[in-house]
């Protein structure tokens, strides 16, 4: 199989250095991997190429990396499936992380807040002399999250961290519930309290905005917003409603529930605790005064949508099934 | 100067226990590693860690004698039973640190059957055992606030008049050299899979500490004993686990028959690795099989059992071969996967350098012998990698560090990285000479070997040594150039290889993973000992030393 391989390269010891395309031609095998084409760029045809890679099997994490727009893994993606109508690919490192030169990034920002969610069980009280009892189950559904090889695919394609570094992210929340969710941690009922309070606050859980694209770059199914989602279920049941987070997600869910649609002038209101919060008050003003000039100021008396009680016969009918989950007691939409 | 009491290289799950012990045992202790220690190939152990728990009603010398058995009875007796006996412990250690291991209907510790061994005492997550422990071991290096230089590659090892003081270190991503001092050194560097094509190991595995060592005059010890491992995948040799079989998978010839019914009638697929892959290797010999491959067939397991307990494996042979294991048969065949060889250490670490210690697969305390049981490695880098730390750390008291002088030690290694760079560009590429150097030892020195092959294979690597003095270094920039790292692990894969070949065509019977076609029966009175090689003036030089035997005598092995 002949391809062409687009990469984005970058140099920090040019004389002037930028990122810049160089096209590879290489001829690999018909089952070949990104990963293979890459190996044999560097092998045989330019060794100044630097990436990340090693086990070739989807386990060490080094190679991810953006291919054709989106993260991935390089040794997990098929070059036969990678490649476009004119037999090419692109390939450029991985988002959000600042790159050292060609595809290598730097990780301190991913590893930085990995550190920040104080990654080790924390058990009360005294270990038990033998193992701890745990159901299976529980423990299958932790191995689905330790299964993360923290590749850094859902951290670069976050779109939240693109544009504000100081969020937590995909990857260190996943680890997060990787130990809120395990019945070894936290308090004797196995919950995580300490670990829910500070992952409450601004940057942590709430400033997800479940665009999704962690779910589809992670290449071990680990399904960080889920996660996330999970995160907030348990931060609500443990009682920590204080925060704009869990405030927005009971507006959201009082407001459709009562008149089957969203009052978008309230809402904002309603997450930063009301009309007291002044500070909060005066940072809206310039968001205020230019959906007013522009006009897209919301309506003031806020209206219901015709035949409303159809809308809150379901909320009631939902309301025993879900009762105890986040959905129950809030908006699935927050 | 950057300055420790212990400095551990190689962050995988041996440096890591190392290192946390170590620290717990009150020394200043860091880490070094040319990767991040979650990129280490630790990660690809697969299928579980084995331990004898009393509470259960196992039995350690059982599993001592399973493995004394497994290693054809080459392996040291009284590190095996330091091995099994502290199995359980160091077993239920890590469940308390966090790893999700799989449990039975009570809730506690599920076990699974594994090669080689008559009960059940693997422990496991999933199929992904080895990534679930290095991954806690992380947390704990974390937890520890251990000092980590990540991305920095040990190029030689500082020693004056017999006493370690230190390394020097290439910070990959600066292109910097710096040295660093410590009393003692605990070399956790893995295997050297890179040195075979294909090979089940990763791309970074590639003989460092065992070079850096043999180097420096240490022996390495039953260096011809490399496990091919009975299921890699066809085509890329990536590792299925044992754990297909130890969940009740078969070994099918190209007409479906379970071949393995003529070579080990009792344990079948799950007779020691060494001998299921001497049968694959018979029957593709003989025509049995396809395209050199014979067959891994999990369809008859279900689907509930394999999403649940085997679903990595079965995302590689989809996204690698594109088989669905669910449906069909996997063709699969021996491929190069550890070597139970390594730096010869005493049951404390220690190896014949003053101050050096050993652990992991780089290691060779002996408790693998001639072959390694599946599950054992896992086990090997905790226990070992703990024992090590501990007593590198106590070592380290009452002495002082070496008073080397730092900026000629540094402008040492400058200067040999400088000679590499200024090489003119018209020798062999580096990943020629690997390819044809992987590709001879796994022609030459394969599952089956004789004097013929295995000569033709030392001559190879003399002529790829030829080849490597010339070797260029394309990339002359400093940030980040692997193009230099990957030339200065070539040298250290030439250096192991030779290590290999020669032991290999020195043991004149077939033991464990050496199997001779030329001396096909195992020799007792001859080779009950193990092979040591220590650098000569040109190659290895050859000596013996006595297998340590306690209360189990050899006898015929059979499954």
């Amino acid at each position: 199989m002949d391809v062409t391989i687009k990469i984005r390269r970058y140099d920090p010891e040019a004389e002037q250095p930028g990122s810049y395309w160089e096209s590879f031609d290489v001829s690999v095998a018909d089952n070949a991997t990104v990963l293979d084409a890459l190996i044999k760029i560097r092998e045989e045809m330019d060794g100044t190429l630097s990436l990340r890679c090693s086990c070739r099997s989807a386990i060490c994490g080094s190679c991810a990396m953006r291919i054709n727009g989106h993260a991935g893994l390089a040794c997990k993606t098929a070059l036969a499936l990678a490649i476009g109508e004119d037999n090419s690919v692109t390939i450029e490192p991985a988002g959000v992380m600042k790159v050292i030169k060609d595809l290598v990034v730097d990780f301190e920002l991913f590893w930085d807040k990995i550190r920040a969610v104080d990654p080790y069980l924390q058990p009360a009280g005294a270990e038990p002399e033998g193992e701890y009892i745990a159901s299976n189950e529980s423990m299958l559904h932790l191995s689905a999250v330790t299964a993360c090889i923290m590749c850094g695919a859902c951290v670069s394609d976050c779109t939240v961290l693109e544009v504000d570094p100081t969020f937590l992210g995909p990857a260190a929340l996943a680890k997060a519930y990787r130990f809120t969710a395990d019945p070894r941690d936290g308090n004797r009922e196995g919950v995580s309290r300490e670990r829910l309070r500070n992952l409450s606050e601004a940057t942590g859980m709430w400033d997800c905005t479940r665009c999704n694209e962690c779910v589809q770059a992670c290449p071990k199914g680990v399904a960080p917003m889920d996660r996330i989602m999970g995160l907030r279920e348990q931060a609500l049941q443990a009682g920590f409603t204080n925060n704009n987070g869990a405030r927005h997600t009971g507006a959201f869910t009082e407001s459709v529930g009562n008149s089957g649609r969203l009052d978008e002038l309230r809402l904002p209101i309603k997450s930063v605790g009301g009309v007291t919060n002044v500070a909060a008050m005066i940072s809206y003003a310039p968001v205020g005064w230019r959906a007013l000039t522009h006009g897209k100021m919301p309506p003031i008396r806020h209206h219901n949508v015709e035949n409303v009680e159809n809308v809150r016969r379901l909320f009631r009918k939902l309301e025993p099934e879900l009762a105890g989950t986040q959905i129950g007691r809030n908006s699935p939409f927050g | 100067m950057l300055e420790h009491d212990v400095l551990v290289i190689g962050a995988g799950l041996a440096g890591m226990r190392a290192a946390i012990a170590a620290s717990a045992n009150g020394a200043n202790t860091a880490i070094i590693s040319k990767v991040h220690p979650v990129r280490s190939h630790s990660n690809a152990a697969q299928g579980g860690i084995n331990a004898a728990l009393l509470d259960r009603g196992d039995d350690w010398e059982d599993h001592a004698y399973d493995t004394i058995k497994g290693s054809d009875f080459l392996g040291d007796q009284d590190a095996i039973e330091i091995m099994c006996r502290s199995a359980g412990r160091a077993l239920i250690d890590m469940e308390h640190m966090g790893v999700t291991f799989n449990r039975d209907d009570e809730g506690k510790l599920g076990t699974r059957a594994f090669g080689g061994q008559r009960r059940a005492r693997t422990f496991f997550v999933g199929d992904f055992t080895g990534q679930a422990l290095l991954h806690v071991m992380f947390e704990q290096l974390i937890k520890s606030q251990v000092r980590s230089y990540e991305e920095w590659f040990v190029t030689s090892l500082i020693i004056e008049d017999g006493q370690v003081g230190g390394v020097t270190a290439l910070e990959i991503r600066t292109g910097q050299l710096h040295a660093i001092r410590a009393k003692t050194i605990i070399l956790a560097t893995g295997g050297c899979g890179r040195i075979f094509e294909p090979s089940t190991n990763a791309l970074i595995v590639t003989g460092d500490g065992m070079a850096l060592a043999y180097n420096a005059g240490a022996g390495l010890m039953d260096m011809e004993m490399v496990q091919y491992h009975p299921t890699t995948l066809a085509g890329s040799g990536v590792l299925l686990s044992e754990a297909a079989r130890g969940e009740g998978a078969y070994l099918r010839d190209k007409n479906g028959n379970r071949f393995m019914e003529r070579y080990a009638p009792n344990m079948m697929e799950l007779a020691s690795r060494d001998v299921v892959s001497r049968a694959e290797q018979t029957e593709i010999n003989a025509g049995n099989g396809v395209n050199g491959c014979v067959f891994l067939d999990c369809t008859h397991l279900g689907e509930a059992l394999i999403m649940e307990k085997l679903s990595q494996i079965r995302e590689i042979g989809i996204d690698l071969a594109g088989v669905d294991m669910i449906k069909e048969p996997v063709p699969i065949r021996p491929g190069m996967h550890y070597i139970m060889g390594g730096i010869k250490t005493d049951i404390d670490g220690l190896t014949s350098i003053p101050g050096v210690y050993a652990a992991g697969e780089c290691a060779n305390v002996s408790v693998h012998g001639g072959n390694r049981l599946g599950a054992n490695s896992l086990l090997d880098t905790i226990v070992f990698g703990e024992r090590s730390g501990n007593h590198a750390a106590d070592a380290c008291r009452g002495i002082n560090f070496l008073d080397f002088n730092e900026g000629e030690v540094v402008a040492r290694e400058e200067r040999r990285i400088a000679d590499l760079l200024e090489r003119p560009d018209n020798g062999d590429r580096w990943g020629a000479i690997r390819q044809a150097m992987g590709e001879s030892m796994v022609h030459n020195v394969a599952v089956f070997r004789d004097e013929q092959t295995i000569s033709e294979a030392i001559r190879d690597f003399s002529d790829l040594r030829e080849r490597y003095n010339t070797v260029p270094v394309e990339n002359k920039r400093r940030t980040f150039n692997t193009d230099l790292v990957f030339a200065l692990e070539l040298g250290y894969m030439l250096d192991v290889a030779d290590t290999i070949a020669f032991s290999a065509l020195e043991r004149r019977e077939s033991r464990g993973a050496n199997a001779r076609t030329d001396f096909p029966e195992r020799d007792d009175e001859n080779w009950l000992k193990h092979i040591v090689a220590r650098k000569g003036e040109v190659g290895p030089e050859l000596s013996y030393l006595p297998v340590t035997i306690t209360k189990w005598t050899p006898e015929e092995r059979k499954y």
